[in-house]
């Protein structure tokens, strides 16, 4: 057994010093990456929550001017939709899928490398805004005509508007190796009834991102042309439609809410059988509720626009297929309180994390419902009512699955424990501030105060729950505040974790934590869905045969529904080419954003020669079939 | 049973292995381009139904002589694609660089006559959302083509350097994919921005 350890550790060498990093494919190092990237991301953007927050204590406040709070605004939302929510998820897809799948590294390693890049690129590229005294200031969706060229003439939009096309391309690359992974690259023995639920919503995230991106990239492109180069897709003054940018947003819009929502989906569906210490129950009507939505998700999208007079009739039908989306839901919903019905349950952090998921989720899908109600969408919408209800589903419903996921995959990354009563404490407060900054907002919005005013009248009785919500909103960042704290300790000094710290039930758990660079000394072969809880084979039974792979850089690819092993894949060395092609294309993005043409031509220049080198194949043989 | 493949796939006949990763890694792509060039032919339709005139009064109807001769230029590329991976199936050197410089020189004539379009329009992309959507889509199609084009020249500095085996051409399979789509997405272009103003 050393000399087959020895052996891959010749060949999979873990990276040492700055250039190694730099050109690192390890899909480890770039899941963790991701995640502390969108991290970062976070803590900017609860920092301009708390500055609004601050700023809406008082009626008649003076801290930020209508502008700054425009922009700080426009940022925040945007930061958590396109750079923290979906990010993070996929960030623990990277660290996740090869491990869960028994696989020693993503499809495509290097595009992996890429999509890192272009994502911290593009995010740093919106938040440079701030430096050019040109915040976006239009909201998140960034509705025309008043982001158009008559109404919005700073640069604000343009960084929006390029920035989240730049960011696209991670997103989409990122979509696209997770499903060829989830497809070729599963354990032999893995069929389609054996993959961990988490790889599922992955895989129907992924596909969601590949049919919805497109139409928010389109909306972008058309919009950058009519503030560029004088075309008239959205003036209405010469025929043009304003509403077709509406459309376009929220075709990608709807879907990208449960783009976002799906892989929580998974995380919950992982944790809860841990914890429970009973396998998941119903595990197919799951994974067909999660295809269910994914596709409904993409016929529900004029629920964004009951207000704007769209015909009624148009209007019923996107009504009733959003009160469809509740059966599918439902099906989880009642699939997991089962699970734990019929398990024990562990009252450990990530359990806790996944129980504040519940009770958030069940009463953000309660006003998801009321909003699929025309004449209360009508009533409401725009007010803080909405506000109320998407911090619910997207703070509850996928924040904090994400916590729950740190939480339960930390000593698996680190190979150190979290402090339990510390993580515990950090719910505690997410918990409590979450409720007592949101919760009100669904009153404030009943009671008529509309979303996105930089402040209010102290004679209208909003001054209490107005004040109440921001010392809520400090409570929740002292929770996150507290889990950084916990995660700087346990760096420094936490507890051993060992491989299966939990006594979980997916193959991440049966390598070291951390993983070795090639994460799996033989590659296993599985035969049930929960392959750590299989009773021990039986006296007189041939062992299920581990599969010994250790001459090359290489893994295995394997049939799509039985995950028959089929090829040896060779794994590409680390390469820079992934870094310089994204520097190529920020160029070309910066370009493109300040009219400047030699910068889009060397933009354009570089990527090209870049991507040229990058596909001509090595000089063996073996190394120019990856291609 | 757990079959374990002993020897590297280069030995296994082609008819027991699906396609390997960077092929599936190209059809998701063309889903996704797809989708891009259906909201931007959605586009165009949501903007026609708001029109009160199409095209607007003051501009022609599409002339239909010219993009017929382009379409005939970018199947026939497409054809001479099917041509060199054919060849290179049954491992014919020539017949696969004669097919791709083939695919290359059409899909450029297709370029060259769209730049002749271009600067023979009677309108300008800024004056009306009819020359605005024209512009607009048929450009982000010839970008397509362009890259497309750049992709062959790649292959056929490869094909000569004898890259390619009857075995092993993946990399042209993948172009070969992505150059079917750019041909396909233009025959739904034709439709919907040249014929359709003729017979809708």
């Amino acid at each position: 057994m050393a000399t087959l350890v020895e052996r891959l550790d010749r060949t999979w060498e873990a990276p040492t010093g700055a250039w190694s990093w730099l050109t690192s494919t390890d899909h480890k190092l770039i899941g963790r990456r991701y995640l502390g990237t969108a991290f970062f991301f976070f803590i900017i953007a609860g920092i301009g929550a708390l500055l609004m927050r601050i700023q809406l204590a008082l009626p008649r406040n003076t801290f930020l001017g209508p502008d700054t709070y425009n922009g700080i605004f426009t940022l925040h939302g945007t930061t958590m939709i396109f750079l923290v929510s979906t990010p993070i998820l996929f960030g623990f897809a990277n660290f996740m899928v090869p491990l869960m799948i028994g696989s020693r590294d993503m499809a495509f390693p290097r595009v992996n490398a890429l999509s890192w890049y272009i994502f911290l690129f593009a995010g740093l590229l919106l938040w440079s805004s701030i430096f050019f005294g040109a915040m976006p200031d239009d909201g998140w969706f960034n509705y025309v005509p008043l982001s158009g060229p008559e109404q919005s003439t700073g640069r604000g939009i343009d960084f929006y508007l390029v920035s989240i096309v730049f960011l696209t391309v991670a997103t989409t690359a990122g979509s696209i190796n997770v499903i060829v992974t989830a497809f070729k690259m599963r354990a032999p023995g893995m069929s389609v009834r054996r993959i961990p639920i988490f790889i599922w919503t992955m895989v129907v995230t992924s596909f969601a991102v590949i049919f919805a991106y497109p139409a928010l990239t389109a909306a972008n492109i058309l919009l950058y042309m009519d503030r560029h180069h004088d075309t008239l897709f959205f003036n209405p003054t010469a025929q043009g439609d304003p509403l077709l940018w509406q459309h376009l947003f929220w075709i990608f819009g709807h879907p990208d809410v449960y783009i976002i929502f799906l892989p929580a989906v998974g995380i919950v569906s992982t944790i809860i059988p841990v914890f429970s210490r009973h396998r998941l129950v119903a595990y197919p009507l799951i994974v067909l509720a999660t295809v269910a939505i994914g596709v409904v998700s993409f016929g529900v999208w004029v629920h964004h626009m009951f207000a704007v007079g769209i015909p009624d009739l148009t209007n019923s039908f996107f009504a009733g297929a959003t009160i469809l989306i509740t059966i599918p839901s439902g099906i989880q919903y009642v699939a997991w309180v089962a699970t734990i019905w019929r398990g024990n349950v562990i009252w450990k952090s990530p359990f806790l994390f996944v129980f504040g998921f519940f009770v958030l989720f069940l009463i953000g899908g309660f006003t998801g419902v009321m909003f699929g109600v025309i004449p209360i969408d009508r009533q409401v919408t725009d007010s803080y009512f909405v506000v109320a209800h998407f911090h619910y589903v997207l703070f509850g419903g996928a924040i904090f699955p994400v916590f729950a996921g740190l939480h339960y995959w930390w000593p698996k990354m680190t190979g150190r424990m979290l402090h339990e009563r510390w993580a515990q404490l950090t719910f505690w407060f997410m918990f409590v501030g979450f409720n007592m900054t949101f919760f009100p907002m669904h009153i404030l919005g009943l009671l008529g105060m509309p979303r996105r005013v930089y402040t209010y009248n102290d004679n209208i009785g909003w001054d209490a729950l107005n004040f109440f919500q921001t010392v809520g909103a400090f409570v929740l960042g002292f929770g996150v505040l507290l889990f950084i704290i916990n995660a700087i300790i346990s760096t420094y000094g936490g507890e051993d974790a060992g491989p299966n710290p939990w006594e979980a039930n997916t193959l991440e758990w049966a390598v070291n934590s951390p993983p070795p660079p090639y994460n799996f000394v033989v590659l296993p072969v599985v035969r049930s869905a929960d392959p750590l809880w299989d009773p021990p084979t039986p006296e007189g039974e041939a062992e299920p045969s581990a599969l010994e792979l250790a001459d090359g850089k290489e893994t295995y690819g394997s049939s799509i529904l039985d995950a028959e092993a089929e090829r040896v894949l060779p794994m590409p060395q680390d390469s820079p080419w992934p870094m310089f092609l994204a520097i190529g294309a920020l160029i070309l993005a910066i370009g493109l954003l300040f009219d400047l043409l030699p910068a889009t031509i060397i933009g354009i220049a570089i990527a090209t020669i870049v991507l040229v080198a990058w596909t001509w194949p090595p000089a063996t043989k073996e190394e120019a079939m990856t291609l | 049973m757990i079959r374990t493949p002993a020897a590297p796939y280069d030995t296994m006949s082609p008819g027991e292995l699906g396609n390997p990763p960077g092929w599936w890694g190209m059809l998701f792509l063309v889903f996704t381009e797809a989708a891009l060039f259906a909201s931007l032919l959605l586009s165009y339709f949501y903007e026609r139904a708001n029109a009160v005139e199409w095209p607007p009064a003051g501009i022609e109807k599409p002339e239909l002589i010219l993009p017929l001769i382009m379409t005939a230029l970018l199947i026939g590329s497409s054809i001479t694609m099917l041509i060199a991976e054919t060849a290179i199936k049954r491992d014919s050197q020539t017949g696969l660089i004669v097919g791709l410089v083939l695919s290359v020189l059409l899909a450029g004539g297709f370029l060259a006559m769209q730049g002749y379009e271009y600067t023979h329009t009677d309108f300008a992309l800024g004056d009306s959302v009819y020359s605005s959507a024209f512009f607009t889509i048929t450009g982000l199609h010839g970008i397509h083509v362009a890259i497309a084009v750049l992709m062959g020249l790649v292959l056929i500095a490869r094909a000569s350097l004898g890259h390619f085996t009857a075995r092993n051409h993946n990399a042209l399979r993948n172009v070969s994919l992505y150059w079917h789509f750019v041909d396909l997405v233009w025959l739904f272009i034709l439709a919907s921005l040249y014929i359709s103003p003729h017979v809708l």
